[in-house]
């Protein structure tokens, strides 16, 4: 029992590889072996999203995956959208709209709107909080979240659309 | 937070996975998206010394819709049924229930095989199976066998399923008329309080056929054939939509829980039910 497997993960366009436990939870392979602390431990029970990365294509909680089951897995964390001297178009839209107190959702937050903007890229409000309900926020009410995920769409199809 | 250690597996075929659970016997469990069972291993209420992914075989996903039948591949997740146009054409109320099934992230991974063979009474799926009279089909050492949904459970967690079986696919017929999946939750992510899955045709004005099945009422889904005959003839009017709620509540025997005692849950089981039923007939 317990022994250790070795752990092939590609996060943020990087190959990784490491040993593991395979009960290791996503989550702190991240954050402790690869020392990628944007996504944080809330409350490690698939509830709040604070853990939210994008494996393989899809939005997911890292607190409720194995490290096993991540084994020669694609992830982005909030590291590999942006960076302090080049933020993503959702970071400057939370920063601008005030979609963020104290951050601790933040990570999870853009991580999951990222996504959501990919695959509907003109959501409408009632379609915004639909799709960011698996992501708790204690601080804004979510209002301006709300409003800096919708500003930031107008600005990416704007983008897009100059690009054209 | 952590789980009991386990061995990892990610056999290629089924014959690995069949043979791994017939050397390991009810120490294993096969996992697809993960999302009732490693929550359970976190809170060590189950307890899998081996655990068996099932990632790496072919064939368990997709969704085919075929002469007036519907078939699901095991590993398909909720994400995919939402997607589906195809499905949303042909049986719409597996959308509906979908997108009331917990949030977007567990949506991505939590499948429809995971969240029919675990037996958990919260899940949506085994109730939404019963009210569409599906089949759920297994593969063991001995082959293939299939089960019918509103024979599959036995208690909580305890199914027909034996434990070197697994579950490849549910199928059901395209169902006909109109549908509805009603679910009273606490908030987004939470099992039910209480749920409904209705789906009901007309003919000539009155009901032609109903079928009415419950989620978290009781430590099984329960199909309430009463219920639906309760429809069967009438004009879906107040008085058999009464009439249906009153059988449907002999049926259920739900447990007093954080989500409230006996006397809310039937309360809530009777609105879900009343508001399912009069959407199923408004679409019939």
């Amino acid at each position: 029992m317990s022994n250790k497997m070795h752990v092939k993960l590609n996060v943020n366009g990087e190959d990784h590889e490491f040993l593991a436990e395979p009960r290791e939870l996503l989550i702190y392979a991240l954050r402790e072996k690869l020392n990628l602390t944007g996504p944080h431990v809330g409350c490690e029970t698939s509830h709040c999203g604070a853990c939210t990365v994008t494996m393989n294509g899809k939005s997911v909680k890292s607190c409720t995956v194995f490290v096993a089951q991540a084994d020669g897995a694609e992830i982005t964390t909030i590291e590999g959208l942006g960076s302090p001297g080049a933020l993503h178009v959702l970071q400057e839209a939370f920063k601008e709209h005030h979609g963020l107190q104290c951050g601790f959702c933040t990570p999870g937050m853009i991580t999951r709107a990222a996504k959501l903007l990919e695959e509907n890229p003109n959501p409408t409000e009632a379609e915004v909080r639909f799709g960011i309900a698996g992501n708790i926020c204690r601080c804004t009410g979510y209002q301006n979240i709300v409003k800096s995920i919708l500003a930031a769409a107008t600005e990416l199809n704007a983008a897009k659309e100059a690009a054209q | 937070m952590i789980p009991a250690a386990f061995e990892y597996y990610r056999p290629k075929d089924m014959a690995g996975v069949i043979a791994l659970l017939q050397e390991h016997g009810d120490d294993a469990r096969v996992v697809a998206g993960g999302h009732s069972l490693i929550p359970m291993m976190k809170l060590r209420m189950a307890e899998v010394p081996h655990l068996i992914d099932l990632q790496g075989i072919d064939g368990l996903g997709g969704i085919t819709i075929k002469d007036g039948a519907v078939r699901i591949g095991a590993m398909t997740t909720q994400h995919e049924i939402i997607t589906s146009q195809a499905l949303a054409d042909a049986a719409p109320i597996m959308k509906e229930a979908a997108l009331q099934i917990a949030d977007p992230q567990v949506r991505y991974m939590g499948t429809v095989g995971g969240n029919v063979a675990n037996g958990d009474p919260g899940n949506d799926m085994p109730g939404l199976m019963q009210c569409l009279d599906a089949q759920f089909h297994l593969t063991g050492p001995d082959g293939d066998r299939a089960v019918a949904a509103r024979d599959f459970y036995e208690a909580a967690y305890m199914t027909e399923r034996a434990d070197d079986e697994v579950l490849t696919a549910v199928t059901f017929a395209t169902p006909v008329g109109g549908h509805a999946y009603e679910k009273q939750k606490r908030k987004i992510g939470d099992y039910a309080t209480a749920a409904a899955a209705v789906q009901i045709s007309k003919a000539g004005g009155k009901v032609a056929t109903a079928s009415i099945a419950m989620t978290n009422l009781s430590d099984t889904p329960i199909w309430s054939q009463a219920a639906g005959a309760a429809l069967l003839g009438t004009d879906c009017g107040e008085a058999a939509n009464k009439a249906a709620v009153a059988a449907m509540l002999d049926d259920i025997d739900p447990t007093e829980d954080n989500r409230g005692p006996v006397a809310f849950k039937r309360h809530a089981a009777g609105i879900v039910l009343g508001r399912a039923i009069a959407r199923a007939w408004s679409r019939a």
